[in-house]
């Protein structure tokens, strides 16, 4: 729980007028260098983190760096890492599905203590999480790094077995899933139909991949000379396509002259594949929408063992999601000051990008080694997400934005994040990787 | 993006290329650029028709470069969407361009040295 001398770590700086200094100057925030580059602080603390992929791996190569006698310990089940926003160039037909696949061990540094299980229970009074096999490990300081649940049974009828046949596709479900959807995109492009495009209702993670998907859809069928036999329909939760509105204009502007025919406020719930019609919520009740090839993102949620804990929101909007109930600027537990959440699992209203991953490492570095040496934190998250849009083979736009919807973007006057470019295609094809790999190792 | 420092910078690059073949091409870029200030010691000044050849190959080098980019990447000339997108292009083609005539020049000289 939180101790009164806590309290003042958990919002520094936090005046609005430091926080705005803050987030206005580049160089303000450019004040920790990569972990190799700092120094490095003496402490025992002991450490667990749940989950190697994006976050929990950059996290694990700063602070082993950065406290090397700290003890480390790292529990993930899964000995594949993904890098996940290669799934849609590999959708796409353009990378095979082992672009996205390494080996998790590659990237954990030697110093730090890999438990090869998922986590099943974490018991923040007790301080002690357990694994899948029983085993307990205790701790000084957690951090919950285990990104997100895909809930495909929550799709009735939904299997993915079924990926890659009878133009079902499922962009989000892995490489391989991505490899099958290009086969059934490709098969569909080839002899037209209806394309059905949809999003879950839930907080999702890359908000814009459903769209990219929906504008590749349509680039083949022009490619190919087939779009007059396509329909391109896209059915959005919501009352927009996009939260952030500056960036909904412009996308429903070029759905309109894409010729995409649009519904709102229709959440998928059901498919039938042998009828080839897929289900959806409306303010009007069930409504059935025929497709000749979908792309079926289901609802996210948290993993279960912080959704069904004292960790996860208890009340609003997020109660039965279960991301991680953190401070928005620090990322610390409201309630376990000694618990951090980063990724895709922190209940924060932006965020859920791997370029979020990349900023709120360096905060939770910095929250946590103040915490550890009584020192005040000097880094907070601004809500920065960024994801680039892809709107055809070989153009995108760079899309970035804070909690406030306001656009953040890193070149500001040079790189419009508005305007359809070659160089923002160029950042997700080439350097968005790179940046990645970079981050993981903890040098970005 | 939060902040792009150098180190940043360098990290990307060695997770582009590849950190051997990364370095590998900083020294061959190295040693090309030390070979020509030799030349140009050496002879104490840029010799007119050398150079001029090697001008004149120059825009081989500045498509070479283009269509390479375009070569590794799933992307053409038909996706230049904004002005930045032709700085950019047109940056390739000059690096191109200025690397292939110093290649050029420095491997005449050389040459013509030497036989
Ligand atoms: C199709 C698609 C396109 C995307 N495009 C982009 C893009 O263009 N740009 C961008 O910035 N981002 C993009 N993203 C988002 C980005 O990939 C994620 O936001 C990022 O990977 C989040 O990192 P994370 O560490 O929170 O989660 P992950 O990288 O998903 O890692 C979570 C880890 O936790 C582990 N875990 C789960 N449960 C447990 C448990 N109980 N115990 C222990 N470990 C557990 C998992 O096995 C996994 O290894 C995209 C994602 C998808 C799916």
């Amino acid at each position: 729980m939180i101790k009164p001398e806590d309290k003042k770590m958990l919002l520094p700086n936090m005046s609005r007028r430091g926080f705005l200094a803050l987030a206005a100057s580049g160089s303000a925030l450019a004040v920790t260098r990569p972990g190799a580059q700092a120094e490095s602080l003496k402490t025992k603390a002991n450490i667990v983190i749940l989950g190697s992929g994006a976050a929990g791996t950059a996290l694990a190569n700063r602070l082993s760096e950065r406290m090397p006698n700290a003890t480390i310990t790292i529990v993930d089940g899964r000995k594949r890492h993904l890098y996940q926003p290669g799934f849609t160039l590999i959708a796409a037909g353009l990378k095979p599905a082992e672009y996205s696949v390494s080996k998790t061990e590659q990237w954990l540094p030697d110093t730090i203590k890999w438990i090869e299980e998922y986590a099943s229970e974490v018991d923040p009074v007790a301080k002690k999480i357990t694994t899948a096999s029983g085993t307990k490990v205790t701790y000084d300081y957690l951090i919950l790094a285990t990104g997100l649940k895909l809930d495909f049974n929550s799709i009735e009828g939904m299997d993915l077995g079924l990926v890659g046949k009878d133009g079902i596709g499922a962009v989000y479900a892995g490489p391989e899933h991505a490899e099958k959807t290009w086969q059934a995109m490709d098969a569909f492009t080839d002899k037209g139909g209806i394309g059905l495009f949809t999003r879950p209702a839930t907080e999702m993670k890359c908000a814009g991949a459903p769209l990219k998907y929906t504008f590749l859809t349509d680039d083949y069928a022009r490619k190919k000379d087939t779009r007059g036999k396509v329909k391109i329909h896209y059915a959005a939760h919501s009352k927009s396509l996009f939260s952030v509105p500056i960036v909904n204009e412009k996308v429903r502007m070029l759905f309109d002259e894409r010729g995409f025919e649009t519904d709102y406020d229709h959440v998928m719930v059901a498919i039938d594949p042998g009828k080839k019609l897929a289900t959806f919520n409306t303010p009007d009740g069930r409504k059935d929408l025929p497709y000749d090839f979908i792309n079926v993102i289901p609802p996210m949620v948290a993993p279960d063992p912080v959704r069904f804990s004292d960790l996860a929101w208890q009340t609003g909007k997020w109660a039965n999601q279960g991301w991680a109930e953190v401070d928005k600027y620090t990322l610390r537990h409201v309630r376990y000051s000694e618990i951090f959440a980063v990724g895709d699992i922190a209940g924060v209203p932006k965020g859920k990008t791997a370029a979020s991953v990349k900023w709120q490492v360096p905060v939770v570095e910095d929250q946590l080694i103040a915490q550890i040496f009584g020192k005040e934190a000097t880094q907070t998250y601004n809500g920065y997400t960024s994801c680039p849009l892809i709107t055809r083979v070989g153009r995108a736009m760079l899309v970035e934005f804070d909690y406030n919807n306001n656009l953040t973007p890193s070149f500001p006057g040079i790189i419009a994040p508005l305007e359809e470019l070659w160089i923002s295609w160029l950042m997700k094809e080439i350097a968005l990787k790179a940046t990645y790999n970079a981050m993981l190792r903890g040098r970005a | 993006m939060k902040d792009l420092t150098f180190d940043t910078l360098l990290a990307v690059f060695e997770e582009v290329f590849g950190v051997g073949l990364f370095w590998a091409l900083v020294a061959v870029a190295a040693v090309i650029t030390l070979a020509f200030l030799w030349v140009v010691l050496r002879d104490r000044h840029v010799k007119a028709v050398p150079f001029l050849r090697a001008e004149l190959l120059a825009p081989i080098g500045a498509v070479a470069s283009i269509w390479f980019v375009f070569a590794i990447t799933s992307s053409g000339m038909k996706d230049m969407g904004g002005p930045i997108d032709l700085i950019v292009l047109l940056s390739i083609g000059v690096a191109g361009g200025v690397g292939s005539t110093i290649l050029v020049y420095v491997m005449q000289s050389l040459i013509a040295k030497s036989s």
